[in-house]
């Protein structure tokens, strides 16, 4: 007795239970663990030495470079699955659509390899 | 029974496996090591210290929680939740065997992959919230690397759902049932064609789960450990758990794609389905067993190196990879199952 509907309860319930989970297990352990804080326990662990300057600090735009190459090429992989998926039912046609797709999609990486973007500075 | 009970009845048998998989694991984990390393490993808590992680399980729940002054305490606390709740949801679409899976959906691979790729996130948050510069790293790295390789671990196992048409995990177990030739199992792996797919899915899939040779995120001997360096207690075993059961998945994930799942091969089909869960499970556990392995053998690449890997040449590989699987299935049906 498989229904689509059961199957989302089912998610969801997945998700409610493993949110309900950790809260009740931190709080199972405060009440079994000791609470002492205090200044030096609560500091900043640098290998025993004093912080210096603020944690949270700025990031180089390596990092935004790649993040907007992913949201591109893996919004396009998902495009591919419908794709795949129906692949054995379609004609030689989708094949042929398929090829541009991926052309263009390797365009876009072959111009992203040219910039520069894929190179770690 | 009501659905009620029955959906929250198969999400405690997925959160008890989920349990039982940390538990067993870090146990695997040390003893591997160990006996790597030539050295035994846990001894003390009972026979060959099987019950060293239930042991350490305890003395976490009565360790003192500590949030570091500095943190952002919201986030500090969101964090561990943002983990564990898609590691836990994760488990919810894998064929344990023909009929035993909490649901059965038509895009279960892609639901998986969509539950992994969530974890990176809470690693993040955790890193950040720290208000630690060794937890930060460890989270920004494990985000690039995540960028880095979602794409090729996707795009890998793209050829397998054109040759069954489905993406329903159940259905690519059953595609792979009988044996060619009388005795090599018609398993994904054994394809030629498929061959080089595995390949950049097994690298992606190490990279996917933080593991050795690609554990930048965490890091030990440069990082402390990385992006859970501030956090103690329950909240940190909760961290773990996760990250083992991580692997869970994507081991069972690949017995799923390229080892055939719960199909055991020469034997009638009865003995088979009877035996399923415990072949998906013995399975699995080899796979972890490799992962262990690697992690024993190669040392830490650098993260630039990971990141030139990813980009340059696995996601091209595999982009080819799906054109070539597609001009076969269409030109050369034949060739398309060689093995079988």
């Amino acid at each position: 007795m498989h229904t689509a509907a059961l199957d989302h309860l089912t998610l969801a319930a997945f998700v409610v239970v493993g949110a309900l989970f950790v809260p009740l297990t931190v709080f199972a352990s405060n009440l079994l663990a000791p609470r002492k804080p205090d200044a030096r326990k609560g500091a900043t662990y640098e290998c025993g030495v004093e912080p210096v300057g603020p944690p949270w600090v700025q990031f180089r735009i390596g990092y935004y470079v790649y993040a907007l190459l992913f949201v591109v090429f893996d919004i396009e992989t998902v495009f591919l699955y419908p794709w795949a998926v129906a692949f054995n039912a379609l004609g030689a046609f989708v094949l042929i659509e398929m090829l541009f797709f991926i052309a263009i999609l390797a365009f876009g990486l072959w111009y992203a390899w040219k910039e520069g973007a894929l190179s770690w500075r | 029974m009501s659905p009620l009970a029955a959906s929250l009845l198969k999400v405690a048998a997925c959160l008890g496996l989920m349990l039982a998989n940390g538990v067993v694991m870090i146990w695997m984990l040390r003893k591997v090591l160990g006996h790597l390393h030539l050295r035994y490993g846990p001894l003390e808590a009972g026979p060959s210290g099987i019950f060293q992680t239930t042991m350490d399980v305890l003395k976490l729940l009565t360790k003192e929680d500590v949030t570091p002054n500095a943190a952002d305490r919201a986030l500090f606390y969101v964090a561990p939740l943002a983990v564990f709740v898609p590691s836990l949801a994760a488990y919810a679409a894998l064929p344990f065997a023909p009929e035993l899976r909490a649901v059965r959906l038509d895009a279960g691979l892609l639901y998986t992959f969509a539950a992994l790729s969530l974890v990176p996130i809470g690693i993040l948050m955790a890193g950040w919230a720290s208000a630690n510069k060794w937890s930060l790293i460890g989270g920004m790295r494990a985000a690039a690397q995540q960028i880095a390789y979602e794409v090729p671990l996707l795009l890998s196992v793209l050829p397998i759902v054109m040759l069954v048409g489905s993406a329903d995990l159940g259905r690519i177990v059953e595609a792979q049932s009988g044996v060619w030739a009388g005795f090599l199992p018609r398993w994904f792996i054994f394809d030629p064609l498929l061959l080089p797919t595995f390949v950049v899915f097994a690298v992606a899939a190490l990279i996917e789960t933080n593991q050795t040779p690609f554990d930048m995120s965490e890091a030990e001997s440069e990082l402390v450990a990385g992006w859970a360096t501030e956090y103690s207690a329950m909240k940190f075993g909760l961290l773990f758990l996760s990250e083992f059961s991580n692997q869970f998945i994507i081991s069972a994930l690949a017995v799923t794609l390229f080892f055939g799942g719960w199909l055991l091969p020469w034997v009638p089909e009865s003995v088979s389905v009877a035996l399923a869960p415990v072949t998906f499970l013995l399975k699995t556990y080899v796979g972890i067993f490799m992962l262990m392995w690697i992690r024993g053998t190669y040392p830490r690449v650098r993260i630039d190196t990971l990141m030139q890997l990813g980009w340059k040449r696995l996601i091209p590989i595999s982009l080819a990879l799906v054109v070539v699987m597609g001009v076969v299935i269409k030109a050369l049906p034949a060739l398309a199952r060689v093995v079988g």
